[in-house]
């Protein structure tokens, strides 16, 4: 249980797509609280438009993540677009058409997706963004890969890191981004990327667990 | 919700089919690829040969901007995104190559996280293909952040003064640089507010997501309705127009003997009217601190959807400014013989 074939991508991806259409409505009504609302929307859209896309093709993982981020950065717009396509295109790059995924690879995958943000986003961990899900979960499975530890038990324990993160949001005052116009009114709510990051990370490592071998 | 609605999901496809097909004599929309299905708004001459390309681009929901400024003497193309939401680094980038008259792009739009990150991506891209793209960033709206992180500012209704004056320097056989240094120049001597009387509803949410009490008005509210600096009691409109004014003349500050063009613009749902009104107000108050009014401007030009209230632009004059706010203009949203 320490590695899954690329080529094996495609239930990793479906389970991101319907992860993120399930959880459509409950985006839009964390997003509203602060933001305009529509951060549901259009993430089902673009998530919806590259699960029509793929149809019944088998992809690597490298290369689904590459179309997915392909999607949302030229079909979305919005900041939701560029952040995560960003972030999917970064993974795949790294991932380097590899045959195998090793913990070591996905560690590296997400520090470049976290990297590829920082590009272009000025927040960091505490500003109440999506960043405060994908960096603990970053260094986790990074931690996990130096410890040497088992792939579905790094797997489990970004789940709750993301979690974690996500939560944290709750408690912060947001300085970038819609919600950043609010300041100090915007704590006790989630923010809406970090609820979406955590739900996309977790559906990742489900997928991935499902492949492991 | 009462709106006029086939699928709200394709509302701005919708809007844009009509608004194309309307104004025909002064804007086209170009579909250059696949990739960006939309396309992208242009006017009917662009590119023109030997000038500056101007372009704009937002998210939809504040007709006449964006694509009612191209035009005439104005912006040459215009990138579309959703309903309060950036356009796509792709979007922006073909409105760059719908506006490349051969000596670059002048891109001018507002300071949003979305539309800053997609120009970045837009002028990268561009750059690989050899198309020089400058930018210059709005933050007009004094109430978004305080004065000493003015980068942090929005920006509002001072992007029709930014336009105008940095389409018309480009229309006069500006350069590149020297385009981007009057747009920079107008933005900079521009002064915003708004005041919010009620929240807007996206047609595809169906509902407000914000909440403005009756009885209550929020000043300095955001064009998406983000949070201003008070919410206080229904006024009259001699004192918003005092509250609008206390907000933009001292952060400037704009003194006695200057002399500035001012631009009152509805936020949709607001009578124009009323807007008069306001306007009325607000020159009374002007004149008295002995500010004199270059010329003057009142009607739905940058607005928010069905939002109800106002914004008040104040830009500086000097020279150039105003032989470029006298220049003629053709748009939609602007005509100016």
């Amino acid at each position: 249980m320490s590695v899954f074939k690329n080529e094996n991508g495609r239930p990793v991806l479906l389970a991101m797509v319907k992860a993120i259409q399930a959880n459509k409505q409950y985006l839009g009504d964390v997003d509203g609280l602060i933001g305009d609302g529509d951060h549901g929307m259009n993430m089902n859209k673009g998530f919806t438009m590259y699960g029509e896309q793929l149809g019944d093709e088998e992809t690597t993982f490298s290369d689904g993540l590459f179309d997915l981020g392909t999607v949302l950065l030229n079909k979305i717009g919005g900041s939701m677009g560029p952040i995560y396509g960003t972030i999917f295109m970064e993974m795949s790059d790294t991932a380097d058409d590899a045959e195998e995924i090793t913990v070591e690879k996905f560690g590296e995958m997400l520090q470049a997706g976290l990297d590829g943000l920082y590009g272009i986003v000025d927040a960091r961990p505490g500003d109440k963004t999506l960043v405060d899900t994908l960096y603990p979960a970053c260094e986790c499975i990074k931690a996990a890969a130096a410890e040497g530890k088992d792939f579905a038990a790094a797997l489990e324990e970004m789940k709750e890191k993301a979690e974690a993160g996500k939560e944290s949001t709750k408690d912060l005052a947001a300085k970038y981004g819609r919600a950043a116009r609010l300041g100090e009114r915007s704590r006790g709510v989630l923010d809406a990327g970090a609820t979406s990051c955590c739900i996309i990370l977790q559906a990742m490592a489900d997928g991935i667990k499902e492949v492991l071998e | 919700m009462q709106r006029i609605l086939n699928n709200p999901d394709n509302i701005v496809d919708e809007m844009l089919a009509g608004f194309v097909k309307c104004h025909s004599n002064i804007v086209k929309l170009v579909k250059t690829g696949e990739d960006n299905p939309r396309g992208v708004v242009a006017a009917v001459d662009a590119p023109i040969a030997g000038k500056v390309g101007v372009v704009t681009g937002g998210g939809s929901g504040h007709k006449p901007a964006f694509v009612g400024y191209v035009g005439k003497n104005m912006c040459d193309a215009a990138a579309v995104g959703e309903i309060c939401s950036s356009p796509t680094a792709l979007a922006f980038l073909e409105a760059f190559r719908a506006a490349n008259g051969g000596e670059g792009v002048a891109c001018l739009y507002g300071n949003y996280s979305g539309d800053n990150m997609n120009v970045k991506m837009a002028v990268k891209m561009a750059k690989r293909e050899g198309l020089t793209v400058k930018t210059v960033v709005a933050n007009d709206d004094v109430a978004s952040a305080p004065k000493d992180q003015r980068e942090k500012r929005r920006g509002v209704a001072g992007e029709i003064f930014m336009w105008k004056c940095g389409g018309a320097k480009a229309a006069k056989g500006g350069s590149l640089d020297e385009v981007i240094a009057t747009a920079q120049k107008a933005i900079d001597n521009c002064r915003s507010v708004g005041i919010g009387l009620t929240p807007c509803t996206l047609p595809a949410v169906g509902h407000p997501n914000f909440e403005i009490k009756d009885g209550t008005m929020e000043v300095g509210i955001g064009h998406h309705g983000e949070p201003g600096i008070e919410v206080c009691a229904l006024e009259t409109a001699a004192q918003m127009a005092q509250r609008m004014v206390d907000v933009v003349l001292p952060d400037y500050p704009f003194v006695e003997g200057d002399e500035v063009a001012v631009l009152v613009s509805g936020l949709g749902a607001t009578p124009v009217m009323e807007l008069y009104v306001l306007y009325d107000e607000i020159d009374k108050l002007l004149a008295a601190k002995g500010i004199k009014t270059y010329r003057s401007y009142v009607g739905n030009y940058f607005t928010s959807l069905d939002m109800m209230g106002a914004t008040l632009t104040v830009m500086k004059l000097d020279d150039e400014l105003k032989e470029m706010l006298d220049m003629d203009t053709n748009t939609m949203g602007l005509k100016q013989i």
